[in-house]
């Protein structure tokens, strides 16, 4: 079959973003671990983009990877002294783990694989962000979810000052 | 075009990668990186979905924004109780806290 | 109704006497001595007219022997006794003679007592003896003859003993009631011997001609000896004890404590004279069998005692003493003369023997209570050479002397009953009734005879020692120096006893006695003779003296020889040179030159029969109530003791038992109980527990199981989060296949 150049970006874009994930997860140096997330965010974000959503691309980009990331990574500075290396990075129960994630895995595939999702593919709206940025200061939109979300994140934001505060 | 269940296939593919990683991983906050990557799957699935399904409407972009907010949420506060656990018990292995022990 | 019907009235007044003194007249002396003499006056008026209705009536007198009507007295199961009264002869001259000596007697106890503080009880005593006699004499049964026996047993203890304060007195009475009693077990013997045989104890029956035949042929117990010789020899035992005979003799001597009138009661009237009696009345029994062992046995201690007690007599310094001893020996007289068969002489030389042997006790009582008089008037006024009113013994002869000049009245009445003792001749009852009986041994017995006739001249021979040592001579002491005369209640008596002792005799002279014999018929001798005649004519014959047809001098001159030889003796050894004071006894010291002093020693002290007494009855008996009294506390008390301890074995044995057994019992069950409890309580504690704490442990077990889930890692949790979702996927999604 003729693999269009979407699917091969999406081939790549999706190996990096699963390779860098598989690593995340079995990379023993928490620090590499959280390397490969940011390069797997990056994966996710060509993914946005291949799906026509650039305004999401760049928020993964700024929020995850500018903020998350970089949030995980000064996690990491300062817990690090606490990893040895010589520590193997997975406990006891990995197997099992593994074999759950597996196992969902293999449930999820099969559900969506056997399900007729009729999908169109219609053509994205050209000011596509507008009407995001419109929709969500719509009061007939979601507003209110939108201060929700901020009222949320102030929330976070104060809770993990506090949390994390030095007593 | 990409198919639509290749979006979700990988979708599910990371986040049972999450899954993994939640489940396996001793240091908390690699246990919150696999939560980020599951977060991550599911904003792909709802992006996919908007795109093959409804690409019209902003409503899955606007719940893509309200995800992402929430991971963001999230992230602050773990590592924010990871920072503060790694004060306490100075440890962040999540095999040694275990206070709930039975 | 005959007027012998009186004679109940007789022992009425004395006893009534004796309980009026007793009961009202206790601190009263006067009317003590009036009641006493008042009762004692009437029964002498009242024996007076019996005894001489007796004589003159024919009733009562010859032929028959009077018997009042019968008053039903005694319940004896079968048969009841009956009282009644029995006049014969031998009563009647009994009843002439007691009670007017009896009544002497009384008259001069007023003098001799006067001043004692139990001057009442005495005359109660004195009343009480004379019931007694009394009693004795006028009933028609042995057994009332043996209660007023013992009536006068008593009172003769009582009288024995009357001054208590000194032990001798005490002594003496027990003495008297204790060897007379020996006799009177004889007696009772005889009693119950014969009433078992007869069936009746009246004399009525008793002396009935086929009664005695019968008695006389029943042999006693397979023995060759009858039964009428048994119960003779067993009443005669009664004798023997009350008229003080060879062997029980030694109460008569020491009963001389007693107060003189009471001695005179005692010995001249009433006790004695009643064991006489006793052979009087039952003499029938006594010749009922020929030639039997009784005349010789009850002839020999007669004998016997004669002689011992004069040989005593003349040893004895105790003017009382040689009087008592002066007793024994008449007394013995009169049993020699019954036991070989002389029943009149006996009879007769009992009643003047009462005469003139009270007329000498109430005499030498004058005399000693003239001494006392005369000690004390000289101690008061005199330096004494006795020491002490201990030491001053009124009755001692050996301080007597030359009394006739100062109590001639004593002298005169004491010379006549001396000679009256011993048979002077013909101007004393002595001489005639001792006269009499000389003559039947004289005929019955010769050995009897000799004997007798010896023993009269030792009784003159000390009768005269006696009269020389108290009065003639001079005052051996000052007591004596001053004696004075006596006092008319006690003189006036004296005289009157004198008087018959010397013309009672006269009443016996026998019809063949020369010269005299024949002037006055021997009234006596048919009158008593009588009763025995009467009743047993032809069998008795042998054995009853008959009057001889000629009069025998022998026994007469050889009986004068004796007797006056005696007295001449006496006053050639004691009355030519009187003893001056402080010399020995004469014969004492002429025994004792020839070696002989070991028998004056001897017969001064009595033979020793006393001792001999003492160191085998009366320590037998203490021997033997020592065995008992060990027996009883060994045996009998080891017994009870024995019957305690087994009881207290018993009740132990017992006490183990319910200890062990039922207490054993009772703890098995409360073992049980325990036991059952133990068990419930370990199935409580093991099943019920165990259940429960089973249902616990095993929550426990369940929660030790499920609790590994809480690892307290999150991951963990986290894990089976997802297990479970796949689990429900794929249950779901096995369910949707499946219903598809």
């Amino acid at each position: 079959m003729q693999i269009t150049l979407q699917q091969t970006l999406f081939i790549v874009f999706g190996a990096i973003t699963l390779g860098a994930a598989l690593l995340v997860v079995t990379r023993r140096n928490v620090f590499h671990a959280a390397l490969f997330l940011m390069l797997s965010f990056f994966g996710v974000a060509g993914l946005y983009v291949l799906l026509e959503a650039p305004f999401l691309a760049a928020v993964q980009l700024i929020v995850y990877i500018g903020g998350i990331a970089i949030l995980i990574v000064f996690a990491i500075m300062v817990t690090r002294d606490m990893m040895n290396p010589d520590v193997p990075g997975a406990n006891r129960q990995w197997w099992a783990a593994a074999l759950v994630s597996v196992a969902l895995c293999g449930v999820l595939g099969w559900v969506v694989l056997n399900h007729d999702w009729r999908a169109t593919a219609g053509p994205v709206p050209e000011h596509s962000i507008a009407i995001l940025g419109a929709t969500l200061v719509d009061p007939e939109g979601f507003v209110l979810p939108f201060e929700v979300a901020s009222v949320l994140m102030l929330v976070a934001f104060i809770g993990a000052v506090t949390i994390a505060r030095e007593r | 075009m990409v198919p639509l269940e290749w979006y979700l296939v990988l979708a599910a593919a990371l986040f049972c990668t999450g899954v993994y990683g939640v489940l396996s991983r001793r240091s908390a906050v690699a246990v919150l990186m696999g939560v980020e990557l599951m977060l991550n799957a599911v904003i792909i699935n709802l992006v996919a979905f908007w795109r093959y399904l409804e690409p019209g409407a902003a409503t899955g972009q606007a719940f893509a924004l309200f995800v992402y907010a929430v991971a963001a949420a999230e992230a602050a506060v773990g590592l924010a109780l990871i920072i503060a656990v790694w004060r306490t018990r100075d440890t962040v292995i999540l095999e040694d806290i275990d206070l709930l022990k039975g | 109704m005959s007027i012998l019907n009186l004679a109940w009235l007789i022992p009425l007044f004395p006893f009534t006497a004796f309980v009026a003194i007793s009961m009202f007249a206790y601190r009263n002396h006067k009317l003590s001595h009036q009641l006493a003499i008042g009762g004692m006056a009437i029964a002498f008026v009242l024996s007076q007219i019996v005894f001489w209705a007796a004589v003159l009536l024919p009733v009562g007198g010859r032929e028959h022997a009077f018997e009042s009507t019968l008053v039903p007295w005694l319940p004896t199961g079968l048969e009841v006794f009956s009282l009644g009264v029995y006049i014969d002869p031998a009563t009647a001259v009994m009843l002439f003679m007691v009670p007017l000596v009896c009544l002497m007697i009384f008259i001069y106890s007023v003098g001799y007592m006067h001043g004692d503080p139990r001057y009442s009880r005495f005359f109660a005593y004195m009343s009480l003896c004379a019931t007694g006699m009394l009693g004795m004499i006028v009933f028609n049964n042995l057994l009332a003859f043996f209660i007023f026996w013992e009536i006068m047993g008593t009172s003769a203890y009582l009288l024995i003993g009357f001054w208590y304060e000194e032990k001798s007195a005490v002594q003496a009475g027990l003495k008297a009631f204790l060897v007379t009693k020996v006799g009177n077990l004889f007696l009772m013997l005889g009693l119950v011997l014969l009433y078992s045989e007869v069936g009746s104890l009246a004399y009525r029956d008793i002396f009935d001609l086929e009664t005695l035949e019968h008695l006389a042929h029943t042999p006693f117990l397979g023995t060759q000896w009858s039964m009428a010789t048994v119960i003779a020899l067993l009443l005669f035992g009664g004798t023997i004890g009350k008229s003080a005979q060879f062997p029980l003799h030694v109460w008569l001597p020491d009963a001389m404590v007693a107060p003189t009138p009471a001695s005179a009661l005692i010995h001249a009237a009433t006790v004695d004279s009643a064991g006489i009696f006793l052979m009087v009345r039952a003499f029938p029994l006594f010749v009922a069998v020929e030639g039997g062992p009784q005349v010789a046995i009850v002839a020999a201690i007669g004998a016997f005692t004669v002689v011992l007690s004069s040989i005593i007599a003349i040893a004895q310094n105790d003017i009382k003493r040689v009087v008592a001893f002066s007793t024994i020996s008449q007394l013995g007289y009169m049993v020699a003369a019954l036991g070989i068969g002389a029943y009149v002489a006996g009879a007769f030389h009992l009643i003047t023997h009462a005469f003139f042997k009270a007329l000498l006790f109430l005499s030498l009582g004058s005399v000693t209570h003239s001494m006392e008089h005369g000690y004390r008037h000289a101690h008061a006024h005199y330096e004494l050479e006795e020491d002490g009113i201990e030491g001053f013994d009124s009755h001692d002869m050996m301080s007597m002397g030359g009394l006739v000049r100062r109590t001639p009245h004593n002298f005169w009445t004491f010379l006549i009953g001396g000679l009256t003792l011993s048979g002077f001749p013909l101007i004393t009852a002595g001489f005639w009734s001792k006269h009499e009986i000389l003559e039947q041994a004289y005929e019955l017995s010769l050995a009897v005879f000799w004997v007798l006739a010896v023993a009269a001249g030792l009784t003159a021979f000390y009768i005269m020692r006696q009269i020389c040592l108290t009065f003639f001579g001079h005052p051996r002491t000052k007591a004596a120096e001053h004696a004075p005369k006596g006092e008319p209640s006690m003189t006036v008596p004296l005289t009157i006893l004198a008087v018959f002792a010397v013309s009672l005799g006269w009443v016996g002279i026998p019809e063949r006695f020369p010269v005299i014999g024949g002037l006055i018929p021997n009234w006596f001798h048919h009158f008593v003779g009588s009763t025995i005649e009467a009743g047993r004519a032809a069998k008795v014959a042998g054995h009853i003296a008959e009057p001889r047809h000629g009069f025998v001098w022998q026994p007469l001159a050889i009986g004068l020889i004796f007797k006056l030889g005696g007295l001449g003796l006496g006053w050639l050894v004691y009355g030519r040179k009187p003893m001056q004071a402080g010399e020995t006894d004469r014969v004492e010291a002429a025994m004792r030159r020839v070696r002989l002093g070991w028998l004056y020693e001897a017969m001064r002290d009595r033979f020793y029969f006393d001792e001999l007494y003492q160191a085998t009855f009366v320590r037998g008996s203490i021997l033997l109530a020592d065995l008992f009294h060990l027996f009883d506390y060994k045996a009998v008390d080891g017994l009870v003791n024995l019957a305690g301890r087994a009881g207290r074995g018993i009740s132990k044995v017992s006490g183990v038992l319910d200890l062990r057994v039922v207490d054993g019992l009772v703890n098995l069950a409360g073992l049980g109980m325990r036991a059952l409890s133990d068990l419930s309580g370990v199935v409580d504690l093991k099943v019920v527990d165990g259940i429960v704490d089973g249902v616990g442990d095993t929550v426990r077990a369940g929660g030790r199981f499920i609790r590994p889930i809480q690892t307290g890692r999150a991951q963990n949790y986290l894990l089976l989060a997802f297990l479970m979702v796949l689990a429900l996927v794929v249950m779901f999604f096995t369910i949707l296949l499946l219903t598809t």
